[in-house]
């Protein structure tokens, strides 16, 4: 297929059309109202249905309907409107129904700003609503990456019966890069023998539920549930390491910053300084083992996000002690410079010698 | 021996787990009886709500949802744009429907959803414990409205099958009640018409049912009944606010 | 050593400037390049500023946040006043003096002044400065074509806007004929 220019958040509406989409439940709000609109326009082309909800709460409520009935379905909002997901986010993990959320987020707390921020890594990873579960997060750096993540979120969804987030940002959504739509790797995906069907099978009646009034029941749930989370962990960790034998300092970043310090490697080669790259793809389940091999000669991890200071708690777990853990970011909805995070590890560097 | 009343095929073979004198076991009843009868149980799928309702799933003998507290309408919107031809229902309190629901069902209303509500109305909070609902009379007595609710400080209780026929999308509204046999014949006469609307197509229906709480109101299940008439149908009148034109 | 091309795009919204990029990008792209093509975007939907960040590159793009730019392209005055410093040292800013009445300021940079809002009126369409922009820009950065521009057209614009091809054509070799 030909290389196309797309906007992200148009991109991910055709990836998922591509993925077999076929229901889309929105709100508007900036900066993903792309995405719900080319739903509109494109999903009942392709057999799908797009429905505008009353709110946030409402759509992620009629994902839980039609994904209870078996169907590939998508919400996708930005930060404030995903923390109004939350109650049916946590719904659907205890009635383990797959779906695919989208977050272009932006920043917060609050109404916050409509500029990219990554101030939701904690809703994103901790769970985000009520009770004990998580979250498969994907975290693509490019609109390339964006397409192919969105289509295997829908297998990796229906492969573990678990909604899956697709944590973008402002400046994903919003920009435009060639994609190309490949066909990606297909899993074998298990039959949806839990779900409502058009036709009634005899004698199977059909539940879908979140409620286990009785904790001997409720326990044994959730250790099921955390039984996948397990073999999430072991099978669905991405990342990509990049410039790390060898350097003097190793950044961590995703998504839209990632890129940003790639930019400050190149920089820092100039001055002979090499900065390493631990980009994690997906954000839970954390790449824990990005961490295990550390070069002799590097000095510090540096977590780089556009926020005050979160995947830095993740990133300390993975150094375990190590090395240093320094942070840099630019919360609110500013976007770093490459020659600041240059100057981030001269300071790191220099403070070490 | 000839059989002159049975358990309804509709419902599970288990016990209820309402308080004695309660009028949900009769509702239900007459929602599985209504589904049996138009040949739509086997096809039936009810969404459970938030409340003394939140075990209807196992009662009715059909697949079943349990939506959070407030959603079910929403629930029921996304599962009957994928399952076109099911009978899609809801069984939602007051509280649920009327109060943090609000929201879900008047647009469910208003799009037109071609699905059914079952909405009982007592007027309580009753899982809770007795707390005011949005439908708790002016001056009715409830755990945080222990003087009787107050209009000026709390406000007016909300009459649904008014409000929901405002709307274009509202195909069918009505309320009835079941305090005495034959209230309950009329209900269960608008139960079953509600589900023909959705099978002919024809948008969104709702039956508002006004129920007793024995347990919350403070009274005998008799003096609940006849509380039911005197306090709650004058202010909910009984009746048909919305039917489709016959073709 | 790799091709790298970063321009900023600025003016007012009406003026095209978020479609030039586009342009640029999509021309980029039909040639092989790596692309990316980033707006501002802000709660004003109509007649405010507008600006975009283009790379092309025949490597990978990094950051799509262009800090110190190859070009700067500026349609109105605000634009001059807010982007002239984010501009390389050595790089170009090519100027609208049909709206801009004053100077680039800074002497470690090239300034270019075209009054393309009188030329493309002169094509037959005031609407087309934009166009008439980008043909002089790709006389100073060697890497499209006019050619190249006039296949992105009508992937940028949809084969409806077909008609509007020859004005366009005419606006870039007006625009060319400027450097």
């Amino acid at each position: 297929m030909e290389k196309m220019l797309m906007k992200g958040n148009e991109a991910v509406g055709a990836a998922a059309i591509k993925a077999g989409c076929k229901y889309f439940f929105g709100y508007p709000i900036t900066p993903q109202n792309e995405l719900p609109e080319y739903m509109s326009r494109e999903l009942p082309k392709n057999g799908g249905t797009y429905l505008q909800a009353e709110s946030e709460i409402g759509a992620i409520n009629m994902v839980f309907g039609a994904a209870g009935a078996g169907a590939r379905v998508m919400t996708s909002s930005s930060s404030p409107g995903i923390a109004l997901k939350q109650e049916g986010i946590s719904y659907l993990c205890g009635a383990e129904l797959p779906c695919v959320i989208v977050n272009m987020s932006r920043s917060g707390p609050g109404l916050g700003g409509i500029q990219p921020a990554q101030g939701d890594y904690f809703q994103a990873t901790r769970g985000g609503g009520n009770g004990d579960y998580y979250t498969p997060v994907y975290a693509p750096a490019s609109i390339q990456e964006t397409v192919d993540l969105v289509q295997e979120a829908f297998d990796v969804a229906d492969t573990y019966r678990t909604p899956v987030i697709i944590l973008g940002d402002g400046m994903i959504g919003q920009m435009m890069e060639s994609v190309e739509f490949k066909d990606i790797q297909k899993r074998r995906l298990p039959q949806k023998d839990w779900a409502l069907k058009e036709h009634v099978e005899k004698g199977s009646k059909k539940l879908i539920n979140s409620l286990y009034i009785k904790p001997e029941e409720m326990e044994p749930h959730l250790q099921k549930i955390f039984g996948k989370y397990d073999v999430i962990k072991k099978e669905e960790v991405r990342y990509e390491k990049f410039n790390c034998e060898g350097a003097d300092v190793v950044a961590v970043a995703y998504g839209t910053v990632s890129r940003i310090v790639r930019n400050a490697i190149k920089k820092l080669e100039e001055d002979g300084i090499k900065l390493g790259l631990i980009r994690p793809i997906t954000l839970w389940p954390f790449p824990f083992e990005a961490f295990d091999e550390i070069s002799p000669e590097t000095k510090a991890f540096l977590s780089v996000e556009m926020s005050m200071g979160q995947m830095i708690d993740d990133v300390k777990i993975a150094n375990a002690g190590r090395l240093p853990v320094e942070f840099y970011g630019r919360p609110g909805g500013i976007v770093p410079k490459p020659i600041e995070v240059v100057d981030k590890v001269k300071e790191i560097l220099g403070g070490a010698k | 021996m000839s059989i002159v009343f049975e358990r309804t095929r509709g419902m599970v073979d288990m016990p209820l787990h309402y308080c004695p004198g309660c009028t949900h076991g009769i509702i239900h009843r007459l929602v599985a009886e209504s589904l049996v009868e138009l040949g739509l149980m086997d096809d039936a799928v009810c969404v459970s709500s938030v409340g003394c309702s939140v075990f209807t799933y196992n009662y009715f003998d059909c697949d079943a949802y349990q939506a959070s507290h407030g959603r079910a309408a929403a629930v029921a919107t996304g599962s009957k744009r994928v399952l076109k031809d099911r009978t899609v229902f809801t069984y939602q309190g007051d509280g649920d429907l009327a109060a943090i629901g609000t929201a879900e069902t008047v647009h469910a209303a208003a799009r037109g959803e071609n699905v059914t509500i079952i909405y009982v109305n007592n007027a309580i909070y009753g899982m809770t414990g007795g707390q005011m609902a949005p439908t708790t009379l002016v001056g009715q007595k409830a755990t945080t409205s222990p003087n009787g609710r107050s209009a000026e400080l709390q406000g007016y209780p909300i009459r649904v099958c008014e409000m929901l026929s405002t709307l274009d999308g509202t195909a069918f509204a009505e309320r009835v009640s079941v305090h005495n046999p034959a209230n309950v014949r009329k209900a269960k006469k608008a139960i079953k018409k509600a589900f023909e609307v959705q099978t002919a197509k024809q948008g969104f229906s709702i039956v508002e049912i006004l129920s007793t709480c024995s347990t919350n109101w403070g009274l005998n299940p008799t003096d609940s009944l006849k509380w039911l008439e005197d306090n709650m149908i004058p202010y909910y009148p009984l009746g048909n606010f919305k039917t489709p034109e016959e073709n | 050593m790799a091709f790298t091309e970063e321009v900023i795009f600025a003016g007012f919204g009406g003026q095209g400037v978020l479609s030039m990029g586009r342009m640029v990008a999509y021309a980029g792209m039909l040639k092989g390049m790596n692309v990316s093509w980033l707006p501002s975007y802000g709660p004003e939907m109509r007649g405010g500023t507008a600006n975009c960040n283009v790379i092309v590159s025949d490597g990978l793009i990094g950051s799509p946040v262009v800090a110190d730019a190859d070009t700067l392209i500026v349609m109105n005055r605000p634009s001059l006043d807010k982007f002239e410093s984010w501009v390389r040292p050595g790089g170009k800013i090519l100027v609208n003096s049909s709206l801009i009445d004053i100077k680039v300021t800074r002497d470690d940079v090239e300034a270019f002044y075209y009054p393309v809002n009188e030329v493309a009126a002169e094509c037959g369409n005031l609407k087309a400065a934009n166009m008439v922009m980008l043909g002089a820009y790709i006389k100073h950065r060697s890497f499209l074509e006019e050619n190249d521009l006039l296949g992105a057209f009508l992937k940028v614009f949809g084969e409806a806007k077909k008609n509007l091809l020859p004005l366009n054509e005419k606006a870039v070799a007006a625009g060319a004929t400027l450097v």
